[in-house]
């Protein structure tokens, strides 16, 4: 069971939580310039790490809001959250 | 070829009170080179090993494996084996796995113990009837054995299920596979590692692969804990490991690992004699030999590679079960585990060429792997010893996550296992 600290709610069960995947991936602004090949890099490549991941959640039984985790997927451990648009901070800030 | 099991082999080591058996498989170290090295070896690896050397007389292979063969998610699945899938595609993939199935232990003298005990598909509600019925229509016209029973054939079938009108969840009707059923995934792993060996490949287990060398775009060799093995053709079976495997490569692949959860029961007497999964509500369980419930949950919510499973998982699949199962509310379960997963967004598998020439990936079978193993690696051996894709496979490159020519069967068949 992850504790997960919504920056708003403070730590809560992630049963309250969605993961809503890999975070920093940006739409692209003119997706009719882009080929298929970008596009379909847009739509389905994931780094999906083994260690420090970056990820949207969203407080879906709370207070509704999105934010970034960032998380380590061998230990489970959540290392920091920080707000949707930011850059996610490097190791050692946490 | 091996000394071949069989009644009289039996009778001959009980003699020697079955002291004096032969090795199953050798346990060689790395050669500096071979013509083609698999990496992973757990059932589809080894399964591709098996038909290089057999259908295609490639025999210079090395299987490489990071810890034990076997002890990965060919260890952690809950063995069920059918091929009902929606499209035509998938369920063409998945019957010609299950007829190899069918032939399995004959054909590499070593018991699987696969039981067509059948496979049902529960409904809860009138839409997912309908949608079983579609899959059942889909499935005849592809040649595949399915029927719908009705909620009274269920209760026949599976007396101990709650079919009342008021359950939880009721059951409306189930799809049906006779064909379908369970094997026993340890001898699937050591059944194949036999017959690969007898055929001179080496199985090469605590040898991790740490990087991936290439030239001039094509893959040369691998460094592996155990020294760098040169070879010019390298297929990858990882799972839940294929996306570390593509960074070392230096590409990404369109694939999440996420753990998937099981786990089995005390053993009591035979009270289920067939498979019954529910994709609603996420229960898959069927009764081993030794009397104990395989109970399969579904998928965890976010990427993970602990290979342990949150909580909340367990809590609602055995909610589940017990309201399907009433009678298995004071059970108390033995084990629990995870599978490393790796899910593509359309479910489906990727068995394929890579960026990297002499570079193939056979991944993103997801949930439902086990029963795939035969016949994936059938496919995938075609692909490594001739370049080109099987037609069986031909759907299932990575160039459809270009064109979105995707096999969508994450509604239909595919969130089970």
């Amino acid at each position: 069971m992850l504790l997960i600290p919504c920056p708003w709610c403070g730590p809560r069960d992630e049963t309250e939580f969605t993961c809503g995947g890999e975070a920093h991936i940006v739409t692209p602004r003119a997706p009719e310039d882009l080929d298929d090949e970008a596009w379909g890099e847009f739509l389905y490549l994931r780094t999906n790490p083994k260690g420090r991941c970056a990820e949207r959640w969203v407080h879906t039984h709370g207070c509704r809001r999105w934010f970034n985790v960032l998380r380590d997927t061998v230990t489970e451990r959540i290392l920091t959250v920080y707000e949707v648009g930011a850059r996610p901070p490097q190791a050692g800030d946490d | 070829m091996f000394d071949r099991y069989s009644i009289f082999s039996l009778a001959r080591n009980a003699l020697s009170s079955h002291q004096n058996w032969p090795r199953a498989w050798r346990n060689p170290a790395p050669r500096r080179r071979y013509a083609a090295i698999i990496v992973g070896g757990g059932g589809h690896g080894l399964a591709t090993a098996y038909y290089l050397a057999r259908e295609y007389g490639i025999r210079d292979v090395a299987v490489l494996e990071r810890g034990l063969i076997g002890l990965g998610n060919s260890g952690r699945n809950t063995t069920i084996v059918r091929s009902n899938y929606l499209w035509d595609a998938s369920a063409q993939l998945y019957e010609h796995s299950l007829k190899i199935w069918e032939r399995l232990s004959r054909e590499i003298n070593y018991n699987v113990m696969f039981s067509q005990r059948g496979v049902l598909n529960l409904a809860h509600d009138a839409h997912g009837l309908r949608e079983l019925r579609r899959r059942v229509e889909a499935n005849r016209l592809n040649g595949i054995d399915s029927e719908i029973l009705s909620t009274a054939q269920v209760q026949r079938q599976v007396p101990a299920l709650n079919c009342a009108p008021d359950a939880r969840y009721p059951i409306l009707g189930a799809s049906f596979q006779r064909r379908g059923g369970v094997a026993r995934h340890d001898a699937l792993v050591w059944g194949l590692a036999r017959a690969v060996d007898a055929l001179g490949i080496d199985i090469i287990q605590h040898c991790e692969v740490t990087a991936i060398r290439q030239a001039g775009g094509r893959i040369i060799g691998v460094d592996t804990s155990r020294g760098p093995i040169d070879a010019r053709t390298v297929g990858v079976a990882v799972a839940g490991h294929s996306s570390v495997l593509a960074h070392m490569a230096g590409f990404r692949l369109p694939l999440q690992s996420h753990p998937l959860q099981a786990f089995v029961s005390e053993p009591i007497k035979p009270v289920l004699d067939t498979v019954v999964m529910s994709n609603t509500v996420h229960v898959y369980v069927s009764q081993s030999d030794k009397g104990e419930l395989v109970v399969g949950a579904g998928m965890d919510g976010y990427k993970s590679y602990s290979q342990r499973g949150s909580f909340p998982i367990v809590e609602a699949t055995v909610n589940a079960l017990v309201e399907l199962f009433p009678s298995f509310r004071r059970l108390k379960m033995l084990r629990q585990w995870a599978g490393i997963v790796d899910v593509a967004p359309d479910a489906s598998p990727i068995i394929s060429r890579t960026p990297v020439g002499g570079l193939y990936f056979n991944c993103g079978w997801g949930t439902g792997g086990f029963k795939a193993t035969p016949g994936s690696g059938h496919v995938f051996a075609h692909l490594l010893a001739t370049g080109e894709p099987h037609p069986l496979g031909e759907p299932f490159t990575l160039d459809r996550f270009v064109t979105g020519a995707l096999v969508d069967e994450h509604g239909a068949a595919a969130v089970a296992h």
